[in-house]
């Protein structure tokens, strides 16, 4: 078992004829089962081509007919991303992978409307993607440093999910399923939905789940986590040096009207029986300690 | 991005919002006359810099002859004013804003922002105008109210009205005030806006509703579709490093430390800082490389981050991922020989290609402090400045 993704799922590229697409469709079919995995692509007026071999078509809907996929990614340009999202929710794919950096909130805004009451789940937009070690690689994360084990770990960041992840398996902990859930103020799956996710799969044992400052995503976990959660969740939060009203590259990382600071999120964390680490080099050891 | 405020004027003006009447000046004179052109007895001198809390800081007056209005502008442009938002040093104030005085019977507050819980647009009104309305949410929040706006229908008449009551508008201007909330809305969701804040939202003698101050925030990944407000920005009001980076894609903030931070990705940047000062250092700068970061990227941030006059060391982050290694390597030692690196360098890479990149900084015959993890190199850099050797 896993989360969201697995070695069976099948996956729609839509922008695959970009350089970003191509590159990544790549690298997914070259990890684990993603040959198997990846079976189709979708760029307007170019179906009918093929990209190394993965049928192209002109539409999510078409795709799925012909190929039965239920997962989309997408690499589109940011003024085109959001309606690429609103065409994989129209064909009713189950999830949505948004790795498109630099969408526009008011398209998002809207996006978000239109999915109520959808089936399909959105991750992202402006994330590393998930993955699931061993089986397939959906985004852009390097495959090759992970193992498959008992972690999930769940993070708005990219390189940062890297890191936690680096370190898991460095101490000899592999992860069940990581998913970066994205830097966007408005965006798709958030933390309490993940957990949610991990605290039903079987194969998960504990969770590593990376914050860092603006909103109020990470408070809402961590009180999720002390009313419902069944396994151990550690946690960082990155920018208790991020000075208030500055936004720390992603859209969302901001100090604004002294809510989002790290502290008060790594104190409600504490509150809730969350166990948190100051230092993000430890993120893998504090992991390690809770499971034993 | 931000504007000033004589420039959010004119954007709520041209959706049907109210605003004194008022001319944007660059000079004393320009001032002076600026007031003969209103006409009236009373001006106020508003200075017109990013920053909120001007008023406090002395960079808004009233005038009530020609000669005040030529005093009160001679002291006004060219000070640096302080605020609460500018930061100790102050921002030099270069622009006024002229207006014609109001009748003020009533203030109130307007603001919209993007709100990540709801993810909707949120408006949040109060009858406690003209204050920091972060002091009101604090201390009373009762006196805030919010409504999620559906991004479907707008702000709708009942809404608009409604919050319009809450927040004591009297009955003889409601409807006025309802329209003014929606064009307010208009105008937030057609410039794609992140915040607008109208504080003061005034009440006159006469009963009209007039937005008295106005600031906008326009969401970045938007404005490739608002040529028109890329060109409202003003590069005065914007740190000269920073706007150097935005040009080659970095996302650099200045920080008053003295450890330059060179990390690639946003979340493992702020990590790195916050691991140098665990470590009792003091992070000089937030520097996002991007996720793909190149070799001329990572030269062109070398050089912004040597400008700062504090520096005394630099720390390179970067997990590798799909960039590898040794390209990064590359860049790095590049970058290093260019600027004839004076402080001292460490370097902590991970990821792909990691042996083959740090064989390229050994080999560089560059005094570079390699370091294995993230607290090692926070622990090595924090050394260096300190004269220990790491």
């Amino acid at each position: 078992m896993s989360i969201l993704i697995d070695k069976n799922t099948k996956v729609i590229t839509q922008g695959i004829t970009g350089k970003t697409g191509q590159f990544h469709t790549r690298m997914g079919k070259e990890y684990a089962n993603g040959k198997q995995c990846y079976v189709a692509g979708v760029t307007p007026k170019k179906g009918g081509q093929s990209f190394e071999g993965i049928p192209i078509y002109e539409t999510v809907k078409e795709a799925k007919a012909a190929t039965g996929a239920t997962v989309s990614v997408i690499y589109v340009p940011p003024p085109f991303a959001a309606a690429a999202i609103d065409e994989a929710v129209d064909a009713d794919l189950d999830l949505v992978i948004c790795i498109t950096d630099g969408v526009p909130v008011r398209d998002m805004l809207r996006t978000k409307y239109r999915m109520q009451g959808r089936k399909t789940r959105l991750i992202g937009p402006n994330c590393p993607g998930v993955i699931t070690p061993d089986e397939i690689k959906i985004g852009i994360m390097p495959g090759h440093i992970h193992r498959k084990g008992p972690i999930g770990v769940v993070s708005r960041s990219g390189t940062l999910t890297y890191e936690a992840v680096g370190q898991l398996t460095a101490v000899g902990l592999g992860q069940s399923s990581c998913v970066g859930t994205g830097g966007d103020p408005v965006n798709g799956m958030k933390h309490i939905d993940v957990l949610k996710l991990f605290n039903d799969d079987p194969e998960t044992e504990g969770v590593v789940m990376v914050g860092e400052i603006g909103g109020t995503d990470e408070e809402e976990a961590a009180r999720w986590v002390k009313a419902h959660m069944r396994k151990p969740v550690v946690g960082f939060i990155a920018g208790v040096t991020a000075p208030p009203g500055k936004r720390m590259g992603h859209a969302g990382a901001i100090i604004s009207g002294g809510k989002g600071t790290a502290a008060e999120k790594l104190s409600v964390m504490e509150e809730c029986g969350i166990k948190v680490t100051r230092n993000p080099a430890d993120m893998g050891k504090l992991m390690k300690s809770v499971l034993k | 991005m931000k504007i000033h405020e004589y420039q959010a004027k004119e954007i709520l003006r041209k959706f049907g919002v109210p605003t004194p009447r008022g001319i944007a000046c660059f000079t004393v004179d320009e001032a002076v006359q600026a007031a003969e052109k209103l006409g009236g007895s009373v001006w106020v001198v508003k200075a017109q810099i990013h920053a909120g809390g001007r008023g406090k800081g002395g960079g808004v007056k009233v005038a009530k002859s020609r000669d005040e209005v030529r005093s009160h502008a001679a002291a006004i442009l060219g000070m640096q004013l302080k605020t609460h938002q500018t930061g100790p040093e102050g921002q030099k104030v270069r622009r006024l804003l002229i207006e014609e005085g109001a009748d003020i019977r009533k203030e109130l507050y307007l603001g919209m922002v993007v709100d990540r819980g709801s993810q909707r647009v949120v408006l949040m009104a109060s009858s406690e105008g003209g204050m920091d309305i972060e002091e009101v949410a604090a201390h009373t929040p009762e006196k805030i109210h919010k409504i999620a706006i559906d991004p479907k229908t707008g702000l709708t008449d009942a809404d608009a009205e409604g919050i319009a009551r809450k927040i004591g508008i009297p009955q003889a201007a409601l409807a006025q005030a309802r329209d003014l909330f929606k064009s307010l809305y208009r105008a937030f969701d057609e410039t794609d806006s992140s915040l607008l804040e109208v504080n003061p939202l005034i009440v006159t003698g006469d009963e009209k509703v007039v937005a008295l101050d106005a600031k906008i925030n326009f969401d970045d990944n938007a404005l490739f579709r608002h040529p028109e407000l890329v060109a409202l920005r003003d590069l005065d009001e914007e740190n000269p490093a920073e706007i150097e980076a935005s040009k080659f894609d970095l996302a650099y903030i200045e920080l008053d430390g003295d450890i330059g931070c060179l990390v690639n990705g946003a979340g493992l940047a702020m990590a790195t800082m916050d691991i140098i000062k665990l470590y009792g250092g003091s992070p000089a700068n937030f520097l996002d490389v991007g996720g793909g970061a190149s070799a001329e990227k990572v030269t062109e941030a070398f050089k912004i981050m040597l400008k700062n006059q504090n520096l005394k060391a630099i720390l390179v982050n970067i997990f590798g991922g799909i960039m590898k290694c040794d390209v990064i390597a590359e860049g790095v030692v590049t970058a290093a020989r260019q600027v004839s690196l004076k402080v001292p360098l460490v370097v902590r890479l991970e990821g792909t290609n990691v042996d083959l990149g740090k064989k390229i900084l050994a080999e560089s015959g560059l005094p570079i402090i390699s370091a294995s993890n993230m607290a090692d190199a926070a622990e090595k850099v924090v050394k260096a400045i300190s004269g220990e050797k790491p």
